[in-house]
């Protein structure tokens, strides 16, 4: 039963991670129709980043907004540097430029910052929470956690429903020459899809960072677990990477804890296979017409 | 001479492919008797590298589905021929056989949910293939050895050939048996449905072509080629464990793909050289700019990724169709100005002999319309 339950509370905790990946990605997917593989390493490289800040004796808060403002830069320009010339090629090229910039990236920072063996610190502290007189597997920066993407969540749901922006950016989406036709810069907006979905990867990246071994490679699970999430989800929905996201985290943490870490991925795989096979388009997604 | 070379090759796929099959066995057997022990092993990786990348240049570039997983799919393969060897006595063919069986059988069971998956869906599920499917050999180390991996014996060489030169002939008989059998291939019927699925499916499926069965068997058939190339890894290797078959090589694999140009089977061999050197290279290049040992150890990885990035973004056909491109230029230039007559010494400097081998449809893979395909030349 106590394995239960924190395992359950770990599953949660996780799941919020992949769903702030999962949010990333949906961003990106809704505005360009692009899944994009670097998700995972942008959100690395901008938490090394912050961990050099942290080095160099620069506040912990301050790293940690820098590493999101880094990571909004960093999302601008792939778009506009990497993913905007593909536009209307075949739909595999963008995905093959974006593993590329995975390895890119993954290629710099171990040679930049080498195999990192310190830790990346955490915001709070990671011994868990007693309620009552047991201990649960439930830490303060777990709150955090939770904390940090929920807000994330909500603030999303705001831009979309309740600014002009949203509104702007959903039309873009929704019907690009309709919107460019009504005056909005929809090459700007999806620049911006592209920044904020950064923005989120970092968040990620920095959530993560304490919780695994701190290597140019440790983002490489989220991002496969995130992408399940966000699949799970719909992948245009930004309810659904949340529920996608506490689906997988669950389904991973049991994996994880009942038959072996090592098991976790094929786990994810699994859910994936079994997700797509009931549901094609995924849980939250409208069903689409298939165009002839 | 030259003017009634053209008339003699045969018009026909398959004696075509079989002669420039045995033409370049020819050239290879020239090689590998000149070359040194260690030069014969890396040209038995260069020949291995083909077979995967022909797996996957076809499933990639002839039916548009895209596989981050044929690492995964090398494993099992070498894991595959590594237990037959720890537990039987085979024949070391059967043994072969095996793993391309296996793989091909596991080949179906990820094609089948692919099936319905679109492009990056289908990118994704394989990336986690990659990742989890290495992982189980360490879960189960009882029965794959763990960090330590099985161990493999390369084939008795009959007489007084050197072992490294019998496993290299092996690995390039099986790499142009390969591509030869994958050429024939897609000149046929199901050649000619993969890539009606690739282009449209719905006008696929009007057309009475089974489009999931279709993108099962190309997928089933690339997983055999990497099976393949995996029990070739495993024993030239001597030892079969989780550490050999990375994220970095199924990713390695695609970036040779793309560099040789998907969809072309005379590509792979671009590719396959660039994988076997580059380690070599990156080495080389770091030494002689003092890069640090750092940068040494990953400068390859970045090499793999910028050449995704470069070639989508510059060259989506890759060397070989650059390569195509620029003989039908010059062809069409030279024809221009002086007749027909000198082609033939063109095509022949143009490289290697097999140069159109593969290349069924009119460009490889994406690239739809850029030019001109070389082999249908005027009667």
């Amino acid at each position: 039963m106590k394995l239960f339950v924190d395992v359950t509370l770990n599953g949660v905790a996780n799941g919020m991670i992949f769903a702030a990946m999962a949010l990333a990605l949906v961003f990106i997917y809704r505005a360009t129709s692009i899944v994009n593989f670097a998700q995972g390493a942008m959100g690395m490289f901008t938490t090394f980043i912050a961990f050099s800040l942290l080095d160099r004796g620069i506040g912990y808060w301050e790293a940690f907004a820098a590493a999101l403002g880094i990571g909004l830069v960093l999302g601008a320009l792939v778009q506009r540097v990497l993913i905007r010339p593909l536009q209307g090629k075949p739909e595999l090229n963008p995905v093959i430029v974006t593993i590329g910039l995975l390895v890119v990236l993954e290629g710099l920072a171990g040679s930049i910052w080498g195999n990192s063996a310190k830790g990346f610190p955490p915001a709070f502290s990671q011994t868990g929470l007693t309620v009552g007189h047991t201990k649960i597997a439930f830490s303060h920066f777990d709150l955090f956690i939770l904390g940090a993407v929920l807000t994330l969540m909500i603030a999303t749901l705001l831009l979309f429903r309740g600014t002009s922006l949203g509104l702007r950016m959903r039309a873009s989406a929704f019907e690009p020459e309709v919107a460019r036709l009504l005056g909005v810069r929809v090459g700007r907006i999806l620049t911006l899809g592209w920044a904020l979905a950064a923005v989120a990867g970092s968040l990620a990246g920095l959530l993560v960072a304490p919780t695994a071994s701190f290597s140019p490679y440790y983002m490489d699970l989220s991002l496969v677990f995130g992408f399940t999430a966000a699949v799970i989800g719909g992948l245009d929905s930004p309810v659904g990477a949340l529920v996608g996201g506490l689906i997988t985290g669950l389904c991973v943490s049991y994996v994880g804890g009942y038959l072996g870490a090592s098991l976790q991925p094929l786990g994810a795989l699994a859910l994936l296979m079994v997700t797509l096979t009931a549901r094609p388009q995924g849980i939250f997604a409208r069903p689409e017409a298939r165009r002839v | 001479m030259s003017r009634s070379r053209r008339l003699r090759l045969p018009t026909r796929p398959f004696p075509r492919h079989l002669l420039f099959a045995l033409v370049a066995a020819a050239g290879f057997y020239g090689l590998t008797s000149v070359l040194s022990d260690y030069d014969n092993y890396r040209l038995g990786e260069i020949a291995l590298y083909a077979v995967a990348l022909a797996g996957l240049s076809v499933l990639t570039g002839m039916n548009g589905q895209i596989s981050l997983g044929h690492g995964a799919l090398m494993a099992v393969g070498a894991y595959t021929t590594a237990l037959l060897m720890t537990h039987t006595q085979l024949n070391f063919v059967v043994e072969l056989l095996a793993a391309v069986a296996v793989t091909t059988a596991m080949g179906v069971v990820v094609g089948i949910p692919a099936t319905r998956l679109k492009g990056p869906y289908l990118a994704g599920m394989t990336l986690i293939l990659a990742l989890g499917l290495p992982l189980l050999a360490d879960k189960y180390s009882a029965t794959f050895g763990g960090d330590q991996g099985l161990s493999t014996n390369s084939p008795t060489p009959p007489g007084s050939i050197s072992a490294y030169e019998w496993l290299t002939w092996i690995e390039i008989l099986g790499a142009l048996i390969t591509l030869l059998l994958l050429a024939n291939l897609l000149r046929s019927r199901f050649g000619r449905s993969f890539r009606a699925v690739r282009d449209d499916e719905i006008a696929a499926s009007l057309a009475g072509i089974h489009v999931a069965r279709t993108k099962v068997i190309a997928f089933a058939v690339s997983a055999g080629c990497a099976g393949l190339a995996g029990a070739f890894l495993g024993v030239s290797t001597g030892v079969v464990s989780t550490g050999e078959f990375p994220l970095s090589l199924s990713i390695g694999i695609l970036a040779g793909m793309v560099l040789g140009g998907a969809g072309s089977l005379m590509g792979v061999w671009w590719g396959a050289v660039a994988l076997v050197y580059l380690p070599d290279w990156s080495t080389s290049i770091s030494k002689s700019f003092s890069l640090g040992n750092g940068v040494s150890a990953y400068l390859a990885t970045i090499i793999y990724g910028v050449v995704l990035i470069v070639v989508m973004l510059l060259a989506p056909s890759g060397i070989q169709g650059g390569l195509r491109r620029g003989a039908s230029e010059i062809k069409a230039f030279i024809r221009r100005r002086r007749g027909d007559s000198v082609t033939d010494e063109l095509q022949e400097s143009e490289g290697p002999a097999m140069a159109t081998v593969g290349s069924g449809g009119p460009e490889g893979g994406w690239s739809r319309g850029e030019g001109p395909a070389t082999e249908r030349t005027d009667p």
